[in-house]
């Protein structure tokens, strides 16, 4: 008999069996939920009331208030009001309220251990799987099952293994990596299926950039994103507070003869920075295929583009440097506690010598929720994960996608170029 | 169920159908402005009853569960297609709206009167006189949409459990 991937040791335990296998449809228990004020209390609250239910376990929740933060008018003010009134009442004591974005969060307050079985109100949930967690995005309906049951149903999905070779260039980041993969592996070749990413080029990337591979799966189609665990992993969680097992790392991971559906390669030295035009993350090419075109706001956010490390890389372009007249830098850091951190080891006053407008710490204009939205035939490159049609604003705006080096190198120069030519 | 198409490529997203900007208020507003990014016509035009037809990958992006519900809201009876993202797949499932994948949703003309029949898995377009079978759904979710979506399925099962 083969051995079992991480995805299938993972789903095994969570429902109880000694092992699964793909196609096989289990119920397995929930080891943490969390949701957000847009897709959460808001909409979960009536249906718990329809059902006559409380929340199955609180300790096993997180909300976090990051889509509509800061209030800006009537509906979000009374989408925030409510989420604060529901975590009071349910006692959600993991309850952060504008305290960053909700998959920056998880790992930053050592709520994630390898093994667990974790659900989120939000397509990006997969980021967790950088943790070692199997983690997937699910909806409001499905969450109120959830807080209802403390269980769901699941496909036990097939594992398609990614296997990163060699060092990112300087100038590169997890965020070229996968826009690479997104033109390559298309939206839909992994049919909500699990990836999980090895080899050398995942070992030699800080948790942080880790988390980039795992949030940006979502855009491959699949379920979740996982990378087993190593001494970084514990090593960080550990600093974060989680109590992590001694055995988390040879349990943690697939067996060497596990069975993929498929392996896929990228050699991460032969890298160029990546740009992915509008309006689809496929559409993504080396820089040089969009060099020279005009970029109204530059937009540094989200969960994917704007942790502490992407404004370490933003502001290594940005030293000595001035955003160009007629172009905007927007920077909305993912946590307060990144961007306290920036303060403190002066990345934000660099950034702000610079030029950059500082926005709040929250999922901002990635999804047109929050500030820094585009008129009708603007332009803007994004350090974000998506850039469909009308998602930052008006439909008869073009998002561009690049990495945090190329949205800073785009401000200074005020057109998409090589942030490479800005590292010499 | 019988209604019209209404056909859309490959890649409908989250943003198409619940567009963000809308997402602070109720599913009606939303639903007023479902696929007006593709299709401006299509919320007001749409009937109780008919169906939307789309290529592959139908529902990629965001996890808001607004993007099946705004259909619903308008009527669509079930949505058909290649291929679905597998967030909107249960999405749709647990608000009671069929996701039905069929090989040959390339097949149906807009304005092609269909009859579904979801629990079977088959589309019969009435227009052209052909037959098209669909991938058959799990039973525990034919069970699921035959209760009319998740929460429903749960009450029945909480108050079975209390008896």
């Amino acid at each position: 008999m083969a051995g079992s991937t991480l995805a299938e040791k993972i789903i095994a335990r969570a429902s109880g069996r000694a092992r699964v296998a793909p196609g096989e449809i289990v119920t397995a228990r929930v080891d943490l939920a969390m949701m957000h004020d847009s897709g959460g209390p808001r909409r979960v609250k009536p249906m718990l009331e329809r059902l006559g239910v409380g929340v199955w376990d609180p300790a096993k929740v997180v909300l976090v208030s990051d889509h509509y933060v800061p209030a800006v008018d009537g509906e979000s003010a009374a989408i925030l009001d409510l989420t604060r009134k529901w975590a009071v009442a349910n006692g959600i004591a993991r309850f952060h309220d504008m305290q960053g974005i909700c998959h920056v969060i998880l790992p930053e307050r050592g709520y994630l251990a390898p093994g667990m079985f974790c659900v989120g109100g939000d397509s990006h949930s997969p980021t967790g799987g950088a943790f070692g967690a199997y983690m997937f995005g699910i909806g409001a309906t499905e969450m109120a099952g959830v807080l209802a049951t403390g269980e769901i149903w699941i496909r036990t999905p097939r594992t398609f293994r990614i296997r990163l070779a060699g060092r990112l260039a300087r100038g590169l980041s997890a965020k070229d990596v996968m826009l690479h993969l997104c033109r390559t592996l298309g939206l839909s070749t992994v049919r909500y299926d699990a990836i999980e990413y090895a080899g050398d080029g995942v070992a030699g990337l800080p948790m942080v950039e880790r988390m980039v591979l795992s949030n940006m799966s979502a855009e491959l189609g699949a379920q979740t994103g996982l990378i087993a665990p190593d001494a970084a992993t514990v090593a960080f969680l550990r600093a974060a507070g989680a109590g992590i097992a001694d055995d988390a790392i040879d349990r943690w991971r697939s067996d060497a003869d596990a069975t993929y559906a498929a392996d896929w390669d990228v050699d991460c030295g032969g890298l160029a920075p990546q740009i992915a035009a509008p309006h689809s993350p496929a559409n993504a090419d080396a820089v040089d295929a969009h060099r020279g075109t005009r970029v109204d706001q530059a937009y540094i956010g989200a969960c994917t583009g704007a942790k502490l490390s992407d404004l370490h890389m933003a502001a290594e372009i940005l030293k000595g440097r001035r955003v160009t007249a007629g172009t905007r830098l927007l920077v909305a850091p993912a946590s307060q506690r990144m961007t306290a951190a920036a303060a403190a080891d002066g990345t934000l006053a660099t950034l702000m010598d610079a030029g950059a407008i500082l926005l709040p710490s929250g999922c901002g204009a990635c999804a047109g929720y929050g500030a820094g939205v585009l008129a009708e035939g603007e332009t803007c490159l994004s350090s974000t994960a998506r850039n469909f049609k009308g998602r930052m604003g008006h439909p008869g705006s073009r998002v561009y996608l690049g990495s945090p080096y190329s949205v800073a190198a785009a401000a200074v120069a005020g057109e998409i170029v090589d942030p490479r030519e800005f590292l010499a | 169920m019988s209604g019209r198409a209404f056909v859309f490529g490959d890649d409908i997203d989250t943003d198409m159908l619940a567009p963000g900007a809308y997402m602070k208020f109720g599913i009606a507003e939303i639903a007023r402005h479902c696929l007006e990014a593709v299709d401006p016509g299509f919320a007001t035009e749409v009937r109780p009853g008919d169906f939307v037809v789309g290529g592959g990958n139908f529902g990629m992006g965001s996890s808001r569960e607004q993007a099946a519900q705004a259909l619903c809201h308008l009527g669509v009876a079930a949505v058909i297609a290649t291929s679905f993202a597998g967030l909107f797949f249960r999405n749709a499932v647990n608000l009671g709206l069929a996701p039905l994948v069929c090989a040959e949703a390339g097949r149906i003309a807009p304005g092609d009167a269909l009859a579904v029949d979801a629990q079977a898995g088959r589309i019969e377009n009435l227009t052209k006189r052909e037959t098209l079978a669909c991938e058959p759904l799990p039973g525990h979710l034919l069970a699921m949409l035959r209760d009319g979506g998740l929460l429903p399925h749960l009450e029945k099962k909480l108050k079975a459990g209390r008896r």
